[in-house]
């Protein structure tokens, strides 16, 4: 009878204690995740996106050269995931508090802002201060920066204008001038469209290149701060004359104008279209250089291709060569997971990024140029252009939570398609603006 | 045995670890998702307390009401399809192909154990437009009719929906449908044989009624997998165009992770689980009132 009940202690004992060690495993596996920057703390790990194959490639080259000494002491590694998805998992790892050492901002600026109350984000104006190295980003994107993130929150990997990259080729074959109005434009689209060309090539899976033509025309019609007054509340999208950008491009999509299957065309196929001479046109931010000075994809040329800024609608308010302005895909760098190891790769890349993209991918950035760079003439070309460019503009999501970004960029392609009709769509993205 | 489960020491010894994790695994956050119903806000920025603001936002969205009528059109058709498919298919099994039926079971299932990522790859290569035409818009270009695109309106890519998650589910249901069948004594068939009973007759007065339980079973498991869908569409259309696919369940993700408010996504949750709940019941109770009826 005692031995009995010995055994039966030792078995409550048993499964007790291993039920114990099972839950504290678990615990366990959740606290180390909360210390996430520290757990890494060997790699200055850096979270990127699919899309984007210049800044990781300019990266290694800083790594296995002039960054050489903060890379031995802390190799670096990067991890993509699709550009769709990364608001997703920004939010997801900041809220276990497991940030990478530096992640690209998300695509609706509001995230980064949140991210940034939330003490996630590391404030550069004073680390860059502190590093002796703040005087080697250009003060036009710190500016920039400002306007959009709220405060000097992202690197600026990327300093760019919009606008629309013409093939002069066809453009010479069907005689048609360099457009500078709306209705030009569109003419010009029907000439490309009747001679067998696909017009616009444009990524519907992405949506936002089709926006952008919403907002340039907005821009243009109803002047500079056509979307600022949305965000403040004093108009409204579906309000007639913001309905009537939306048509405007929808029309360009019942034309045909962008091609078939525009939903699924992603991003590197819309680049791809343009490069190989199938599209005329590409509505794109001067990132897109690296692609063009990639000889083996560009089938066309460089020295076929132009740019141009966004037609001027008539009557409009807006500027004359309007270009929208923006910082591409800036990176955060996480302030939990910062120290010492990320502070010498924060000065390293502050001084070398500039140069070194410039002269290896024709990335123009927005950090100082500090090495004389030989540049082809169509990164010269952008480069003028930037220079030159007194007042630009925004994106059409720019200034809206991710609720309206994710309806403005996946609805897109409904719009061009004509299974959502300019009110309705307006109106989805209206209502998911809180 | 009685004097085992009699005891109450050897109870809890069974029973408590057991039920200890499954009440902080399961039960837990369930609760925990029913208290962020009266809250708004994300594990960033930190929750403030919404009452039941959340509730009146579920009732006037329109998002709510476009994902919940295609979780239920969607649970619908797929549930009929499945267990139509999957029970033609057993039947085919039995009567038809008898003993040489392996092959062609082992052929059907076979989708079921590819990952559904892959699967839903397949499909959208298939039914692609751009950059190239895929199968389907080749062969339709063959017999001289256009180019379809088939993930660019919303009733076209249901059908692509409904067409894949059938193909890839429906081997499922007949194995297990196939499984009630053989269980059908080989005796009572072959009296009602004697009768005169065959074909249609057969099947409409012996096979169905006598298959009822596992029919059964398999339209609770079906319309429960349905309502819950995910995988299969995100990897296809990714809710796509617009959000005419988007499903209650996506729509509660991109709500709580990608717009970072929890509290709306975990009321999303519990509509949801009412749903499947009120399905659930209901076909229990209708299937009691039948075996009384038996």
């Amino acid at each position: 009878m005692a031995t009995t009940r010995n055994k039966n202690r030792m078995l409550f004992l048993g499964v007790g204690l291993s039920t114990v060690s099972l839950l504290l495993t678990g615990c366990g596996a959740g606290s180390s995740n909360d210390g996430g920057g520290e757990s890494e703390a060997g790699e200055f790990t850096t979270l990127s996106v699919v899309e984007n194959t210049t800044i990781p490639a300019v990266l290694e080259t800083l790594a296995g050269d002039q960054c050489k000494t903060a890379a031995d002491a802390m190799p670096l590694k990067v991890d993509t995931v699709p550009q769709t998805s990364l608001d997703q998992q920004l939010q997801l790892q900041a809220g276990q508090g497991a940030l990478p050492a530096q992640f690209a901002a998300g695509s609706a600026p509001a995230l980064t802002k949140e991210l940034a109350d939330s003490g996630n984000v590391l404030d550069l104006e004073a680390t860059l201060n502190d590093l002796g190295v703040i005087d080697q980003v250009e003060p036009a994107a710190i500016d920039t920066v400002k306007a959009l993130y709220g405060g000097f929150n992202v690197l600026p990997y990327e300093y760019n204008v919009e606008g629309i990259w013409y093939n002069k080729q066809l453009f010479a074959d069907n005689n048609i001038e360099v457009p500078a109005t709306w209705d030009d434009f569109t003419a010009a689209a029907e000439t490309l469209n009747s001679s067998g060309v696909t017009p616009l090539s444009a990524s519907g899976e992405q949506g936002w290149p089709l926006t952008r033509l919403i907002s340039g025309y907005l821009f243009s019609d109803l002047g500079k701060d056509a979307l600022q007054k949305v965000a403040d509340g004093e108009a409204k999208l579906t309000d007639p004359e913001y309905v009537e950008a939306a048509a405007a491009v929808a029309d360009l999509g019942s034309k045909g104008y962008f091609g078939e299957g525009i939903g699924s065309i992603d991003y590197d196929t819309a680049v791809n279209q343009f490069l190989t001479g199938e599209a005329g046109m590409l509505y794109m931010g001067s990132w897109v250089l690296a692609n063009f000075n990639d000889e083996a994809a560009n089938q066309i040329g460089a020295e076929n291709i132009g740019f141009m800024p966004f037609p001027k609608v008539d009557g409009g308010a807006g500027i004359d060569n309007q270009y929208a302005a923006n910082v591409g895909l800036p990176m955060a760098i996480s302030e939990k997971a910062y120290n010492d190891q990320t502070g010498e790769w924060l000065s390293c890349i502050t001084e070398n990024y500039g140069s070194v993209g410039l002269a290896e991918k024709g990335a123009i950035s927005g950090f100082k140029v500090n090495e004389e760079v030989d540049v082809d003439p169509l990164t010269q070309t952008v480069q003028d252009t930037i220079a030159d460019t007194s007042e630009s503009v925004l994106w059409f999501e720019a200034l809206f939570g991710t609720q309206a970004t994710t309806a403005s960029q996946t609805n897109a392609a409904p719009l061009v398609t004509g299974s959502m009709s300019p009110e309705q769509f307006m109106d989805t993205v209206q209502s998911a603006l809180k | 045995m009685q004097s085992v489960l009699g005891d109450k020491k050897a109870l809890i010894i069974l029973l408590g670890p057991a039920l200890l994790v499954y009440t902080l695994v399961m039960l837990v956050p369930i609760i925990w998702s029913m208290g962020y119903t009266f809250f708004s806000g994300n594990a960033i920025s930190g929750f403030t307390f919404a009452g039941t603001d959340n509730f009146t936002r579920l009732f006037t969205d329109p998002e709510v009401r476009t994902a919940l009528s295609f979780t239920v059109r969607y649970a619908i058709v797929i549930t009929i399809g499945q267990i139509l498919m999957g029970y033609a298919l057993a039947l085919m099994y039995v009567f038809i192909l008898k003993k040489s039926s392996n092959i062609i079971r082992t052929l059907v299932f076979f989708p079921v154990v590819l990952p559904t990522v892959a699967v839903a790859l397949l499909f959208q290569k298939m039914f692609e437009i751009a950059p190239q035409n895929g199968l389907v818009n080749s062969l339709l270009n063959g017999v001289g009719v256009e180019s379809v695109d088939w993930f660019g309106s919303s009733s076209s890519s249901f059908w692509v929906i409904v067409l894949m998650d059938i193909w890839r589910s429906m081997g499922f249901y007949a194995v297990l449908l196939y499984a009630g069948l053989v269980d059908i004594p080989e005796d009572m068939l072959e009296s009602a044989r004697l009768d005169g009973a065959t074909g249609w007759r057969l099947i409409k007065n012996i096979v169905l009624p006598l298959s009822m339980p596992v029919l059964l079973s398999s339209i609770i498991f079906s319309i429960n997998g349905t309502l819950k869908v995910f995988d299969s569409i995100v990897a296809l259309t990714n809710g796509g165009p617009g959000s005419s696919t988007t499903p209650l369940t996506l729509y509660m993700f991109r709500t709580s992770f990608a717009f970072g408010d929890y509290g709306y996504g975990s009321s999303i949750a519990l509509l949801l689980t009412l749903l499947c709940l009120i399905v659930t019941i209901f076909i229990f109770r209708s299937s009691r009132r039948d075996l009384t009826k038996d």
